[in-house]
């Protein structure tokens, strides 16, 4: 009960804050949408697909995907703000809950990656790509689930590094390999037997390929009830892990 | 209201390849009564800072005992927490936020209402002068401005304690003049107030009591004037022609308030007294008294930073 009210307070107020500059709809909106008008229309001969629609199928869960990890993985950086700003330690004498000062912010991010992924799936239906309401929104709590552990990571180590200056190298060197042995841009299916055995552990690979499952109706598909577990259960753990940090002393 | 017994807490810090450990604070005891303005006096790096944030919770002892407003550190900081109100030096509002945003989410964060919170904000901002500003971004005040809210955001769940790191500190003299009223105010409310603080000036006209810290240790501890009188009661510096110091020194080395005087090579005296007050008129009928030439009569008031020499071998403005 306490939890869900500090959580509560935590995600309003980061949500109030986020609203008050909307700028970051734009910004967030802006290079998805590039990609699907820009990078998109070179997959149907690419991809050998029979038409447009079957290439965004492919396509817009991988970016979704990819959203859902980068939007996530450099929300740190607020958090090294307002870490200089003394408002983490200002929660911190108070009795609020800790994980709720990490909840807050996680479900702040995620509820923003959502309006993102909307704004995406619209786009993309005016560009024949058609999903059932059932899949789509499963493929969408399996993107909200990604939300929470990459931003709850990025905080997590946000508070160990306390410098944007080390942050932003370790994010990124994490995010590379995680993206390109993912599948997003293109399908692993293309991929020499090697590579797909290294993406094997990749659990966003693991994800994307759930995702791509949702879009394409193939609820049934084993990938999945198996992507959705992987990814909650790493969920659990980032969350576990980075509400330590929140409790921790913080210098 | 406060009571610490061996206190310690050390860091490691790497330099290169070397893992050092610094004792930040080497076994603090400390007892603070209800209702005082105590203060903790150092210079830079002697540990304040850590000690006020394991007492506020934010750092976990490596040792020792504190008991805070009735409530065991060790055991339940979460109750020390709801009893106590912290203020950093560093700021805590966020540039975005409008003080009223801010004081009312503080509140919330203690468990208070929404509605309750909002009354209290409302207080917090004409207590502290601020409902001009309150509905402005902090990036927008000026720093006495942002430290008032800073102020009424670390009181606003009414603690028994609040804990002042530096509270001056940036501040120009007008805005630190103000400080010190208010800090004053939340004593008269019946709060017992924590601060620490580089200024001798400040220890010395704000602070019932102090402590002196140097190193990761108290090296002194009581009643700013208290202390001073410990050191060396009050100095009395004549000036006297070369001629007249030696008669003068036998005539005074004599009588019985004067517990040491010095002579100074160009002249003139330094008489040890324990009350200069007192001391000056009698001074005067005796040096009159024998017809010599007194040129001038200072009084010299022993400062904390005697008090601080004494102590630690520097001065607290060198160090």
């Amino acid at each position: 009960m306490k939890l869900a009210r500090d959580t509560w307070l935590i995600f309003q107020r980061q949500l109030h804050l986020l609203l008050r500059n909307p700028v970051w709809v734009f910004v967030g909106v802006f290079q998805p949408v590039m990609y699907l008008l820009l990078f998109a229309p070179l997959l149907k001969p690419a991809l050998n697909a029979p038409t447009q629609a079957e290439a965004y199928k492919i396509f817009v869960p991988g970016l979704l995907v990819l959203l859902a990890i980068f939007g996530g993985l450099f929300q740190g950086f607020g958090l090294i703000a307002e870490l200089r700003a003394g408002v983490i330690e200002r929660s911190r004498v108070t009795p609020v809950s800790r994980l709720a000062l990490l909840l807050g912010r996680s479900l702040r991010d995620v509820v923003s990656l959502l309006v993102q992924a909307v704004i995406i799936t619209l786009l993309a239906l005016l560009f024949d790509l058609r999903v059932f309401i059932g899949d789509l929104l499963l493929a969408y709590l399996m993107l909200a689930l990604i939300a929470l552990m990459t931003s709850a990571v990025s905080y997590g180590v946000a508070l160990k590094v306390k410098s944007e200056d080390a942050l932003a190298p370790l994010m990124n060197t994490v995010a590379q390999p995680v993206l390109l042995l993912s599948g997003i841009l293109l399908p692993l299916a293309f991929a020499p037997g090697w590579l797909q055995g290294i993406a094997k552990w990749n659990p966003f690979s693991w994800a994307v390929d759930g995702t791509r499952a949702l879009f394409s109706g193939d609820i049934g598909n084993d990938k999945v009830w198996q992507g959705l577990t992987i990814i909650a259960i790493l969920a659990a753990a980032g969350v576990y892990w980075a509400a330590r940090q929140f409790a921790r002393s913080v210098r | 209201m406060i009571e610490t017994r061996g206190l310690r807490k050390s860091y490691r810090s790497r330099a290169g390849r070397e893992t050092k450990t610094v004792d930040a604070v080497r076994g603090v005891d400390l007892d603070v009564a209800a209702g005082e303005i105590f203060g903790f006096l150092g210079p830079n790096g002697a540990g304040k800072t850590t000690t006020l944030r394991m007492l506020a919770t934010l750092i976990e002892p490596d040792g020792g005992q504190a008991t805070i407003a009735g409530a065991d550190l060790r055991t339940d900081p979460g109750e020390v927490r709801r009893r106590i109100g912290y203020v950093a030096q560093g700021g805590s509002t966020w540039d975005e936020s409008t003080a009223r945003e801010e004081l009312v989410l503080q509140a919330r964060l203690y468990g208070i209402s929404k509605a309750e919170a909002q009354r209290r904000a409302v207080r917090a901002l004409e207590a502290f002068q601020l409902t001009e500003f309150a509905d402005r971004k902090c990036k927008t005040y000026s720093g006495g401005q942002r430290r008032r809210v800073e102020i009424a955001l670390g009181i606003i769940h009414e603690p028994k304690i609040v804990f002042l790191d530096e509270p001056t500190t940036g501040l120009d003299p007008q805005s630190r003049a103000y400080m010190w009223d208010e800090i004053r105010r939340l004593r008269s409310d019946g709060m017992t107030v924590f601060i620490t603080t580089h200024y001798l000036d400040e220890a010395d006209a704000l602070c019932d009591r102090i402590a002196i810290m140097d190193h990761g240790e108290v090296v002194a501890e009581g009643t700013p004037a208290g202390l001073k009188r410990e050191i060396s009661g009050d100095v009395v510096q004549l000036g006297l022609s070369i001629n007249a110091t030696a008669e003068a020194e036998k005539l005074l080395a004599v009588e019985e308030y004067v517990s040491r005087l010095e002579a100074l090579e160009e002249g003139g005296l330094r008489l040890f007294v324990d009350d200069g007050a007192t001391a000056i008129p009698r001074i005067l009928r005796r040096v009159d008294g024998a017809g010599l030439d007194l040129k001038s009569i200072e009084l010299h008031r022993p400062s904390l930073d005697d008090v601080f020499l004494t102590k630690t071998g520097r001065s607290l403005r060198e160090s």
